[in-house]
């Protein structure tokens, strides 16, 4: 019974969603099957926030290596959260808008919040180079046409790239490097895009015949019938 | 005798009221000008009901207005609506210069409506006449998707089949995938070092396949972690993920007979924000340095930032994702990368099971099926560019409908 329930739930979702696609009078079902969702995502809401109360508490009880930043952690999720339910600083009072315009709330998220997201992003530019800088060295045939591709590509999008293969004649100009880089970007790499496009759809569809048929249970801890 | 001339004391009073009227006039004249002149309506406004859906869209089509010439005259057009039989006409949308189309998706099924359209000008609006009626109905099926219900029906049946061959215990000749095999060696390498291991499964809910992909390689890797013994570490962004991956792993050590070494603390909620949760996951690679991190699932711009770290605390890496922008970043910085579907093949590779074995030979004949019809596309719509042929442009024309889903 444990196992077969799930199963049952998981054909008739998918089920239903795939005929919601070519059949207009089941489409309803489909949103409600998408509506169910997001009702048990707010209920399971609770349980992402209670366990982070908990592992964080006992880190700090504990003393557990990196407790401090539990200590972090826990008080902004508090104030935060005060900060929101209380709507403390709130020009509107507990009447008006949790996000207005100089409540606490706002305050927290365009002062720390914010900034600190974008710095976690900023830090994608220095890992740029740094994984570009290894992926870029010519340690064998793949590597180093890689390496001519992108070095075309990049000097094809500065003006060094127009200024250096400007001279070549207009009955050649597939040969001036923003006019390669143009080619490659749309050609050897949009095939090989799509080529990966088509197996990943083939792949979704693959997949999901074997989780609505019940072939594929190891989401349920068990590898077979 | 001198003679003088009489004055005339009402003159210039004339005058100056004359030229003032003149002006104010010329000042009227010239604001009616850039604002009051009216444009030619739209014409043949056509409402008909929209194919294939349950009867809760209008389509609304007419002809441009004569001055919807790009000047500035027409600067957009407004869709009225009313009840068959009804003056009583309410907006329902908007539609740019040049445009000619409106899909009115606030319609309700087996009521008669008409439509009227006005070009919108700087100084009012010119309507339209009313169009005919139309009454939105319910279809039974969308014959739009017919090709792709085809296509799809063709693929599933070739993985039903081959997972029924398999269950006959035919042999299959599977490729090896790298990333795959080593999942072995990177448990192994773990085990060795008795650092743990790090699982990412994405920054999506269960609701997204990949994660759920993501979420069956976990089966394999918690088995294996269950019988090596070792601690694995899996923080997530998503509650749900959460409880899937506990019932997960508590399973797959129960399978391995070892129930009480399983830990809830093994998979802990961090945040649903996408940078707060790369910003706790760097820290916990600093801090814990495992041997081995997996990353099997949606990832977005957090992806190279974890890869790198990963790979600043030398850790080996397993990455899978089927979003293609990401791809490049995890072949540059981590050891394996599954690419797209063998992200989705990844269990069914893991488990050995002929029945498993079988779909991914199904799948094959999808992309066999793919790659014909790229071919014959690419031949004739080359031929029929070249040399024209009345069958090969027939051939282009056909591929390429079969080939376009129309919604």
């Amino acid at each position: 019974m444990k196992r077969q329930v799930p199963l049952l739930i998981t054909f008739t979702v998918g089920a239903v969603l795939i005929l919601s696609t070519f059949f207009p009078p089941v489409e309803t079902m489909g949103e409600d099957f998408s509506l169910y969702f997001d009702i048990i995502a707010v209920f399971a809401f609770f349980l992402g926030g209670g366990n982070l109360i908990r592992v964080n508490s006992d880190a700090i009880a504990k003393k557990k290596k990196g407790w401090g930043f539990s200590m972090v952690t826990m008080a902004g999720f508090f104030i935060m959260l005060a900060a929101g339910l209380l709507k403390l600083w709130n020009p509107g009072g507990i009447r008006g808008d949790v996000a207005g315009t100089g409540s606490m709330f706002q305050l927290l998220y365009d002062w720390i919040f914010n900034p600190l997201g974008a710095t976690m992003y900023a830090l994608l530019a220095f890992y740029v180079a740094s994984a570009s800088y290894r992926a870029f060295r010519a340690k064998n045939r793949d590597a180093t046409i890689l390496l001519v591709a992108a070095f075309i590509i990049l000097l094809g999008r500065t003006p060094l790239g127009v200024y250096a293969t400007s001279w070549i004649p207009e009955s050649f100009s597939i040969l001036q490097i923003p006019n390669l880089a143009i080619w490659i970007m749309s050609s050897p790499n949009l095939a090989g895009q799509r080529a990966i496009m088509i197996g990943i759809a083939l792949g979704v569809v693959s997949m999901s015949l074997r989780l609505i048929l019940g072939v594929e249970r190891t989401y349920l801890g068990v590898d077979s019938e | 005798m001198t003679v003088t001339r009489k004055s005339k004391p009402f003159l210039t009073p004339i005058i100056l009221v004359l030229v003032f009227l003149v002006f104010l006039s010329a000042s009227l004249f010239a604001q009616e000008t850039a604002s009051g002149i009216s444009v030619a309506p739209p014409a043949n406004v056509v409402a008909s009901d929209f194919n294939y859906d349950r009867g809760e869209q209008a389509e609304v089509r007419w002809k441009l207005s004569s001055d919807d010439n790009g000047s500035a005259g027409v600067i957009g057009y407004e869709i009225f609506r009313a009840g068959v039989g009804s003056e009583d006409f309410v907006s329902v949308g908007l539609a740019l210069p040049g445009e000619s189309y409106f899909l009115d998706k606030d319609v309700q099924k087996g009521v008669g409506y008409v439509y009227k359209v006005a070009a919108l000008y700087s100084g009012g609006q010119s309507f339209s006449d009313v169009s005919n009626a139309v009454i939105p109905e319910l279809e039974m099926i969308n014959w739009n998707l017919l090709n792709l219900f085809i296509i799809g029906l063709l693929i599933a049946a070739s993985v039903i089949y081959f997972i029924s061959h398999a269950k006959k215990g035919r042999k299959l000749f599977i490729r090896k995938i790298a990333g795959l095999e080593a999942i072995d060696e990177a448990i192994g390498r773990a085990t060795e070092m008795g650092r743990p291991i790090l699982f990412i499964p994405g920054i999506n809910d269960m609701d997204d396949v990949q994660t759920i992909a993501g979420i069956t390689i976990l089966g394999r890797v918690a088995r294996m972690v269950a019988d090596y013994d070792i601690k694995i570490n899996m923080p997530v962004s998503r509650s749900i993920v959460m409880t899937t991956a506990r019932e997960t792993i508590k399973e797959a050590y129960a399978g391995a007979g070892r129930p009480d070494a399983y830990n809830d603390d093994m998979v802990r909620y961090v945040t649903d924000e996408q940078f707060g949760y790369v910003a706790a996951v760097d820290g916990i690679m600093v801090r814990e340095k495992p041997a081995t991190c997996f990353y099997l699932g949606a990832f977005f711009a957090e992806s190279l930032i974890l890869a790198e770290t990963g790979n600043s605390i030398g850790a080996i890496q397993i990455a899978g994702t089927a979003q293609p922008a990401q791809l490049p970043f995890f072949v540059a910085a981590c050891d394996y990368t599954l690419i797209g579907e063998e992200l989705f093949a990844a269990s069914a590779y893991l488990s050995n099971e002929p029945k498993q074995l079988g779909s991914l030979k199904g799948q094959d004949i999808g992309k066999s099926l793919a790659m014909i019809i790229i071919i014959i596309g690419v031949i004739s719509a080359t031929i029929s560019r070249a040399w024209g042929g009345s069958f090969f442009i027939w051939l282009s024309e056909f591929v390429n409908k079969i080939s376009t889903i129309q919604n």
